[in-house]
């Protein structure tokens, strides 16, 4: 039964677990965002190597289990090549930032591409060179068109990070679970104050988003 | 005589197996004003999009001001143009286009101001005063602040042309420049070319359906064909005078 009793006894352990979970998350926004950036231009690029590389990168880490992602750089890499990710922390960020940052890559690539024809014309018109014609023309109006979507994928990341628990990471959920396996009759509450934790951590990136929609209604081409 | 601003010297263009231009000689004059006309896809506006550095052409040169656009001189040599070539001598050439293509994330100023702030390193103070003077001259000097999606038609076309002009080029190049225009528009936009016409100074080449238009305005018609200029003179004389039967019956369309 979910008791008042059980809901004080299981709120403190779980607040421990909060800062592993949002440390990871911020970890994996920064570097994901930077990667979906780098993929994104990548794939854009006039260099054949560039464009197939990230090609590949991005059908890698999209097509593959972010689970098994994680496992990889937690315990293949270190046996298989002696590479030493150097922490559950970083082998947990790497996994989720280089996977989310493949899927944003593609929203990268899709707004750019997504931009009329005719502006980078009439940017040319005014003879901008091609750096100039990103910068002032092209970019500009792209990522009013990524925000929207990059919103949606924060959120998903937080949700994500629930899998360090899977490397032995202390966060909300690994807190979780040890509460559960020591009295499993206390599961249900355990489970639902878990829900709440991610839900709370949620809100605001689900108001980020919304924001992020609105700002990117304004000054678009509404033809 | 004057030295042509614009030479174009046998002229192909082909898009996969469709030959568009099938060898264009044109020569344009400094401050001549010329209007293409002929029947859609006779490569009208493929002539003006290779002088704005948008189409490559398939083979021939087009030269401006002296300066051969699409090749360089490398290691005496010619090459094809890069980047850095391209924008050196296509500066002094500016393009108004049929869907206007205004830059829908900045204001109405900001669109005249961007190009002479980044492009040509002018001031922002001196930039911001001629930009305002251009958007008063075609009648917006009350949008400053607008954008783009707040303006009708007509009004964004001539936003483009301000925005074209603040650049001070030698040579416009106006793409159809009325066909994506509701009809009560058009004439507005019109006034606003017949007046930059009779200021004089720069060249002008108009793709255009407007046929009476371009009686008034231009001082030669070049009427295009097939991807090879057909005829070409004083309006008069090609619009009334002449024998070409395919500009008879292009002509006759117009005037049902």
């Amino acid at each position: 039964m979910i008791t008042i009793n059980a809901i004080a006894d299981i709120f403190p352990v779980l607040m421990k677990g909060v800062e592993i979970t949002v440390t990871v998350l911020l970890a994996s926004i920064v570097l994901g965002y930077f990667i979906a950036f780098i993929a994104g231009f990548g794939r854009l690029s006039n260099n054949v190597i560039l464009r197939k590389f990230t090609g590949f990168y991005v059908e890698v880490f999209r097509g593959t289990s972010l689970i098994v992602q994680l496992f990889w750089f937690y315990y293949a890499l270190p046996i298989l090549f002696g590479i030493e990710i150097g922490s559950d922390f970083w082998a947990g960020v790497l996994a989720i930032s280089l996977n989310y940052g493949a899927y944003m890559s593609e929203i990268v690539r899709g707004s750019i591409q997504s931009v009329a024809k005719g502006q980078s014309e009439a940017a040319t018109a005014l003879n901008m060179s091609r750096f100039q014609r990103m910068r002032l023309v092209i970019f500009p109006q792209a990522v009013r068109m990524m925000l929207p979507e990059f919103g949606n994928y924060l959120i998903l990341m937080l949700k994500s990070t629930s899998l360090v628990s899977l490397i032995g990471m202390t966060d909300i959920l690994y807190y979780g679970d040890i509460l559960r396996s020591s009295n499993l009759s206390q599961a249900p509450t355990v489970y639902l104050l878990v829900l709440v934790f991610y839900f709370i951590l949620a809100l605001p990136l689900i108001w980020l988003t919304k924001k992020m929609e609105s700002i990117s209604k304004k000054g678009v081409a509404s033809q | 005589m004057t030295e042509p601003i614009v030479m174009y010297k046998d002229v192909h263009k082909s898009f996969g197996d469709v030959k568009v231009l099938r060898g264009v000689d044109l020569d344009i004059k400094p401050a001549e004003k010329v209007a293409v006309i002929g029947p859609s896809g006779s490569g009208k506006t493929t002539i003006i999009r290779m002088l704005m550095t948008l189409e490559e052409p398939t083979s021939g040169d087009i030269i401006v001001d002296g300066k051969n656009l699409w090749h360089m001189e490398k290691g005496g040599k010619l090459v094809p143009a890069n980047e850095k070539h391209l924008r050196e001598v296509r500066g002094d050439i500016g393009m108004v286009f049929q869907h206007f293509n205004l830059f829908p994330h900045m204001t109405i100023l900001e669109n005249c101001m961007t190009a002479p702030v980044n492009v040509q390193k002018e001031n922002k103070t001196s930039a911001k005063e001629r930009s305002i003077e251009m958007l008063e001259k075609v009648g917006l000097g009350d949008k400053l602040d607008n954008y783009p999606s707040q303006l009708s038609g007509g009004q964004k076309q001539r936003v483009a042309m301000a925005r074209a002009l603040v650049m001070r080029p030698k040579i416009m190049l106006f793409d159809e420049v009325t066909s994506a225009l509701d009809p009560e528009l058009v004439g507005e936009v019109l006034e606003v070319i017949r007046d930059i016409a009779k200021e004089g100074e720069m060249a002008m080449v108009l793709v255009t359906h407007e046929m009476e238009f371009a009686r008034d305005v231009a001082d030669r018609i070049v009427f295009l064909d097939n991807g090879v200029i057909a005829e070409q003179g004083p309006p008069a004389e090609v619009l009334e005078n002449s024998t070409n039967e395919r500009l008879q019956s292009f002509l006759h369309r117009f005037r049902r």
